[in-house]
């Protein structure tokens, strides 16, 4: 009874440090093959268009809305206090360092983290990635590290345009719909946001990207077999790459804070 | 006269997935420019051989040598200088499905040659004809039927000109006209492009037409490796029962 717990415990224990280990060589590998050339320019252009323009819409949408319940809600809670005049700085603020970042990460995510690991998984049970190890290729070179580097450069580009379209959210909530006053909502702003703020949103938003396109390459560059095998890399994908948003968004607060 | 050297030469080939043996101690000397037919039931571990052969999967003992370079030990250039010298036709075809016929046919080459564009379109042509696939170019993977996929896929994996052509059960799914269409397109290309090929198949008895060696592999290991001819002949049950198709015999249906 007891050996057999043992057994067990063992097994996980070595599944999960194997788990961890190819993690890290995957992560190692892609990262490497960032600095070395070859660099496929047109591959990372590519992704560009893909995992940053083609996220517009959503990001818009979804910005404009948050921006509206945090006007909405921003609102009533500050009017307890009488202090809807900083209505303004607390919506542009939630939304420069927290939100716009975290939003726009979470969207990407769901969009096209969960595109991109069912393309490469569908990829590997095809045996195109086999197909391209025959030809003396290194298929990381040609689905990871474009979607790692795309990733990381319009992840900013795409929360600060949530946070932006969001601060107009608020405005129409706030100004439009409530009633504040268009230029105590600007002038908060204008007063309280600082160049630290904005870089931070950058810096974390350039973390998220990495983070999300590292785990949605490595999901679907080791997807299970069969159509099963994908779908449960996909799943996987989204909901580790939504976890490590969170606890990374925590973690950067400590450090930059 | 010294008989030629193999070309490929598996030592001792061992290899188990989740406790479960595939292969166990294959030994197996593939000859300059012969037709090697790798033959067995499923799940006899003919592809996981296959894919021994090339380093697509590592043996858990046991050595690869190609050209008497060892395949699974080496790394970096080596390994790529190595694997330059193969081809493979996939099970599935494995075109890249967001490329035509004619850029999966490019697409080794723009990325392993320095060669021209004009020089590579001169290949795509010459070789798309080879397997009958001319004016085909533009057609995506999804637009081809399984025959024609499997003659782009042939027509991409020859394009380098490579040296040893393998072949994962080139003709399944495929009606057998059109197997017989693909056994007879490898003949043609080994003979026209003079490489060396391993093919796994099941087409018993169609691949006896093309092969000049049959060997069939069973729970792992080789159980008889023959000319055609000597290979039909063979007094061995399991052989005979397999080539025949019998239910009766050693071999019970899993």
């Amino acid at each position: 009874m007891m050996l057999g717990v043992l057994t067990q415990l063992g097994s996980v224990t070595l599944t999960r440090l194997a788990a961890l280990g190819r993690a890290a060589f995957f992560v190692g590998q892609v990262l490497g093959l960032v600095v070395v050339p070859p660099i496929k320019g047109r591959l990372i252009v590519q992704q560009m268009h893909f995992i940053g323009v083609r996220s517009v819409l959503v990001i818009a949408l979804t910005g404009t809305f948050a921006g509206m319940v945090l006007g909405l809600q921003g609102f009533h809670v500050l009017t307890r206090f009488g202090s809807e005049a900083l209505l303004g700085q607390f919506v542009s603020l939630t939304l420069i360092t927290e939100l716009g970042p975290v939003f726009s990460a979470l969207m990407v995510t769901a969009r096209a983290g969960s595109a991109i690991t069912a393309q490469i998984g569908i990829m590997r049970i095809t045996e195109q990635l086999d197909a391209m190890t025959v030809m003396a290729l290194n298929p990381l070179r040609y689905v990871a590290v474009p979607n790692v580097v795309a990733g990381t450069l319009v992840m900013p580009l795409l929360g600060a345009m949530f946070s932006v379209i969001g601060i107009w959210g608020g405005y129409v909530a706030g100004v439009l719909i409530l009633g504040v006053n268009r230029g105590t909502y600007f002038g908060g702003i204008a007063d309280v946001v600082d160049l630290q703020d904005v870089t931070n949103g950058v810096y974390k938003s350039l973390c998220f990207g990495l983070v999300v396109l590292l785990v949605c390459c490595f999901k679907g560059y080791h997807a299970g077999y069969g159509a099963e095998g994908v779908s449960k890399a996909t799943t996987e994908a989204v909901v580790i790459s939504a976890v490590l948003i969170l606890v990374l968004d925590y973690v950067l607060n400590t450090v930059l804070l | 006269m010294t008989p030629a050297a193999p070309l490929i030469r598996a030592q001792g080939l061992h290899k188990r997935f989740d406790g479960q043996v595939v292969l166990r101690g294959v030994d197996l000397d593939v000859m300059p420019g012969e037709v090697l037919a790798i033959v067995g039931r499923s799940g006899a571990g003919k592809s996981v051989l296959l894919k021994n052969l090339i380093g697509l999967s590592q043996p858990d003992s046991g050595a690869v040598l190609v050209a008497g370079e060892d395949l699974h030990r080496a790394r970096g250039r080596r390994l790529s200088r190595l694997r330059e010298r193969f081809g493979m036709l996939f099970q599935g075809g494995a075109l890249f499905d967001s490329l035509s016929v004619a850029d999966n046919v490019a697409f080794p080459l723009r990325e392993k040659t320095r060669q021209s564009h004009g020089q590579i379109a001169e290949v795509v042509t010459e070789v798309l004809k080879s397997v009958g696939l001319q004016g085909m170019d533009d057609k995506f993977p999804a637009e081809l039927s399984g025959g024609m996929r499997k003659r782009a896929a042939l027509a991409r994996a020859l394009a380098h000109r490579p040296e040893i052509m393998l072949f994962d059960e080139p003709t399944t799914g495929l009606d057998p006209i059109m197997v017989r269409a693909i056994h007879r397109l490898i003949a043609d290309t080994q003979q026209r492009f003079q490489y060396t090929a391993v093919v796994v198949s099941h087409e018993v008895p169609g691949i006896f037409e093309i092969a000049s060696r049959v060997a069939m592999l069973h729970e792992g290991a080789l159980l008889e490796v023959a000319t055609p001819d000597a290979f039909q002949a063979s007094a061995n049950p399991v052989v005979q029962q397999f080539i025949a198709g019998r239910l009766e015999g050693p071999l019970t249906p899993t």
